[in-house]
């Protein structure tokens, strides 16, 4: 008996707290972080709707939302792992190569 | 407002508030904690949605392993344990996307639903449904995605293998 | 296109080879370019094309002659030239008598000269341009006596003057002769403008309408032209013949014109271009005779004057060139003194023009033998010469006799009809004449009995000269003792019945007059001989005074000339020049010197500020622009993400709402 739009509200809210986390955080760990939290938010929004549609196919997609996610965050992790190894530091300012 | 109800507020409140302490904490461990917490909000928030084995698979998977790997990315990498700045230059910025993201959401939100929009009565998500579902009509994706899985991990090894070969 | 070939006059022969005078004067222009163009490899250096082509003309003239001896008239033929609003100006021959005759003068003597030349000017640097220009010359005197209209006989008379610069100043290495041209050029130009203004009042009388001799020649007649306008025309036209024929006061160029090679001063400066002036007299006679009697009286005042005042100056000379030169401007003035006359005394001088053209010519080029074989001018280096330059002396000698006046020869008969004429009713004219003549006579016998006789007192061994040049000699000779014989009144003097002005005066001889003639002649020639029969050193004429001063120093004309009209003129007019150069000339290019400069700054400055500043603004707003853009390229991911999410949000809205 939950109301839709709330469950669309915190969704959202969390979606954008993690907006800011992947744009104001430094540490590499910590983007990856918040972006675990994005895609968290959007799990929430496709059960909320496959619970609206009564249909399973949004909870399906929230599991291969789930795998997809930890296949993500194991290379992400990766290659955060080599820039440290090859910078000393995962902070993504000093990361800037491609700087003009 | 069902009782169902309230408890959904009250979750949605906790995991608001460890989300948002997630990325402005100082600490690094501190943050992954708080991502444990908001990680966990959110399967409780799909228990409550009756959406048991996406719940328990996020319990699992996410708390019991996603975190796991980011602790270890964490200690891996050196992360400055203690107060220091771990937000660049772009917070305020930062902060006003975030503000406008979730303005917009909300814009799109409310011109879709109202307010007092329709109320989910759940109803499907029983593991064996999931499993008709998965295993019958989108099992070409299931494939797909456990190729996906199996990319990643060998591509994980291949990545952080040390290069100090003669 | 040729306008019909009419006859003018209406009898029964037909025109016969008098249509053809005008390729008289077309064979030597062509002969010119042939020579100019081929004569250098031609064997002999080129004389060969003049030669023939005077050959061929002498041949032609004689046959258009005939035309006359058989009694024909006057011939003519044109075709359009070219058109000045109603001045319609056509390019054609007016063939009579006295045309045919001028041509058989001018052929004769430039046949002559021409084959004198291959051995007078043997070896010159310029042999070939020599017979070049005396191809054009002739060409144009050819030109000026056939032609039917004033400005084609202005055309050939400017050609000759021109030939004739180039000719005396032919050997123009040494000043003395390049100055001698320059003189004879302008001199003769002084005398060319009235010509040319002359001209012009006639067409003006013409009302505009044409510039042919025959036509003005009626014109001027009648009653609706103004006699103060003819008598303008005729004094005009008479100092073209002043400047040309070398009458007082435009004498001065002849003698020194004798600088040029000797050939030169036979053709040129004693049978050809100097009787131009003559022939445009009697050719224009009716405008003398229609003008004011003042002009003719003013015509024989000048030709009074030049002929008395040359033969004098004939007296001091030493050069035997400068002798013979005067000698020209005396009979020259002659023929002039006798037009003033009347229509007898025009066509007796050209009588006198004919055969004065004969032995003029003989004269020159037996002059020219001598100098050559002597290599000096100067009658006090030679002498005694008849003995080893026989062709030369004998043949000098017939030519000097005509000169004087004696009977049988050619002079004495064209002078004889002189004196006819001036007989009836112009006694001074007849008494200076009778002067001059004994005079004449007196000069002549110096210069032969200078030149031939006595002893040698020069240098070398002087011998005849070759064939080529004795040949010439011999011919004029001929002509000199038989054609008198054409105007004699015993022979019928058929030369009458060719020149004649508008209808032929019967020709009489004059016992008395002959009589007073030849005693002046006898008078000259036995003072001549009683005074140099011993070639007396030093020599006599210059032993008189004030009196051989005054001729040595020409009268002191040359001073006047030099002293009050060249050097004011020169620098004045150069002063003139300088200050108008510095000052007009130099400030304009200066100016615009100094105003391009300007403009060069200014374009300078323009394009520094506003140009350089607009492609340099442009350059800094693509640098400030892109110091801006490039902060898009961070290289920070987050950075990036931001653009990524602010676009996701917008286009999100965007999509669903509108």
């Amino acid at each position: 008996m939950i109301r839709l739009p709330l469950v669309l509200f915190f969704s959202a809210v969390l979606f954008s707290t993690g907006v800011y986390g992947v744009l104001a955080r430094r540490n590499a760990v910590l983007v990856l972080m918040s972006i675990e939290l994005m895609l968290n938010a959007v799990n929430v929004n496709l059960v909320a709707f496959s619970q609206l549609w009564h249909d399973v196919t949004g909870q399906v997609f929230a599991l291969f939302v789930i795998a997809v996610a930890a296949a993500e965050v194991g290379i992400g992790l990766a290659i955060v792992i080599l820039i440290f190894r090859n910078r000393e530091t995962i902070n993504i300012d000093e990361v800037n190569l491609l700087k003009w | 407002m069902t009782g169902q109800e309230y408890a959904f507020v009250v979750l949605a409140l906790v995991g608001t508030v460890s989300a948002i302490r997630l990325v402005t904490a100082k600490n690094v461990v501190h943050a992954a904690l708080y991502l444990v917490v908001t990680l966990s909000v959110v399967g409780g928030v799909y228990l409550l949605l009756a959406a048991e084995f996406v719940g328990w698979v996020q319990i699992l998977i996410y708390v019991g392993a996603i975190v796991i790997l980011f602790l270890f990315g964490l200690m891996l990498t050196r992360a400055p344990i203690g107060r220091e700045a771990l937000d660049n230059q772009q917070r305020v910025i930062a902060l006003l996307i975030g503000l406008g993201v979730l303005a917009g959401l909300v814009f799109l939100i409310q011109s879709a639903f109202s307010w007092s929009g329709p109320r989910l009565r759940p109803s499907v998500g029983t593991t064996a449904e999931l499993g008709h579902s998965l295993f019958r009509q989108w099992v070409l994706p299931f494939e797909a995605v456990s190729f996906l899985l199996l990319a990643a991990l060998i591509g994980a090894v291949v990545l952080s293998r040390r290069d100090d070969r003669p | 296109m040729v306008v019909a070939a009419e006859t003018l006059s209406a009898n029964a022969i037909g025109p016969g080879f008098s249509k053809l005078a005008w390729v008289v004067a077309v064979l030597p222009v062509v002969s010119a370019a042939l020579t100019l163009f081929f004569g250098k490899r031609t064997p002999g250096r080129g004389w060969i094309y003049g030669v023939a082509a005077m050959s061929a003309g002498f041949v032609l003239s004689v046959l258009v002659l005939w035309h006359f001896v058989q009694g024909g008239g006057a011939v003519g033929s044109s075709v359009a030239w070219f058109t000045i609003g109603p001045l319609h100006v056509e390019a054609g021959q007016f063939v009579d008598g006295l045309t045919a005759i001028m041509m058989i003068v001018v052929t004769t003597v430039s046949l002559a000269v021409h084959v004198y030349s291959i051995g007078y000017m043997h070896g010159d640097v310029r042999f070939t341009w020599f017979y070049v220009v005396l191809s054009v010359f002739t060409a144009a005197m050819l030109n000026v006596v056939i032609a039917d209209n004033l400005i084609q006989l202005l055309v050939g008379w400017e050609v000759m003057g021109l030939c004739s610069y180039l000719l005396i100043g032919h050997w123009w290495e040494e000043r003395i002769n390049s100055n001698a041209a320059i003189k004879a050029f302008i001199v003769t130009r002084v005398g060319d403008v009235p010509f040319l203004f002359g001209i012009f009042v006639l067409i003006a009388a013409t009302g505009f309408h044409s510039a042919n001799i025959q036509q003005v020649g009626e014109l001027v007649g009648g009653a609706d032209v103004s006699r103060g306008l003819v008598s303008a025309a005729a004094v005009l036209l008479f100092g073209g013949t002043i400047g040309k024929s070398a009458q007082f006061p435009l004498h001065v160029w002849l003698p020194d014109a004798m600088q040029g090679p000797t050939p030169v001063s036979a053709l040129i400066h004693a049978a050809t271009m100097v009787a131009a002036g003559v022939y445009l007299v009697g050719r224009m006679y009716s405008v003398f005779l229609h003008a004011a009697p003042e002009v003719l009286q003013f015509v024989g005042i000048i030709g009074g004057i030049t002929m008395f005042g040359a033969a004098l100056l004939a007296l001091v000379q030493d050069d035997i060139k400068r002798v013979l030169a005067y000698s020209t401007v005396s009979q020259l003035a002659y023929m002039v003194t006798a037009m003033s006359v009347g229509p007898a005394g025009r066509d007796s001088a050209f009588f006198h023009l004919f055969t004065h053209a004969f032995f003029k010519a003989l004269l020159f080029l037996a002059a020219g033998s001598v100098i050559h074989a002597v290599h000096s001018n100067y009658m006090s280096e030679m002498g005694g010469l008849w003995r080893r330059m026989p062709v030369t002396f004998w043949t000098f000698a017939f030519g000097s006799a005509a000169l004087a006046g004696i009977p049988p020869l050619a002079g004495f008969w064209s002078k004889d009809e002189l004196l006819v004429a001036a007989s009836r009713g112009h006694e001074v004219v007849f008494t200076l004449m009778l002067l001059t003549a004994a005079v004449t006579a007196f000069y002549t016998t110096r210069m032969v009995m200078q030149t031939f006789l006595g002893v040698y007192r020069g240098h070398g061994e002087p011998h005849e000269s070759p064939a080529v040049m004795t040949g010439p000699l011999v011919g004029l000779a001929f002509g000199t003792v038989t054609v008198g014989f054409l105007g004699a009144a015993f022979s019928r003097a058929v030369f009458f019945k060719w020149v004649f002005f508008e209808v032929p005066e019967p020709v009489t001889f004059v016992p008395w007059v002959a009589t007073l003639s030849i005693l002046a002649a006898g008078l000259g020639v036995v003072a001549g001989w009683y005074v140099y029969r011993e070639q007396p050193e030093p020599d006599p004429v210059f032993q008189l005074g004030w009196f051989s001063s005054l001729l040595v120093n020409k009268f002191y004309l040359d001073e006047v000339y030099m002293n009050g009209i060249v050097l004011p003129v020169r620098d004045r007019v150069s002063a003139a020049a300088v200050w108008f150069d510095r000052n007009v000339l130099d400030g304009v290019v200066n100016g615009t010197a100094r105003l391009t400069r300007d403009l060069a700054l200014g374009t300078d400055e323009f394009d520094r500020t506003v140009i350089d500043g607009a492609v340099n603004g442009v350059a800094q707003t693509a640098g400030f622009t892109g110091g801006l853009l490039r902060y898009l390229q961070s290289g920070n991911v987050q950075r990036y993400a931001a653009f990524l999410f602010v676009g996701v949000v917008v286009l999100a809205i965007v999509i669903t709402r509108v």
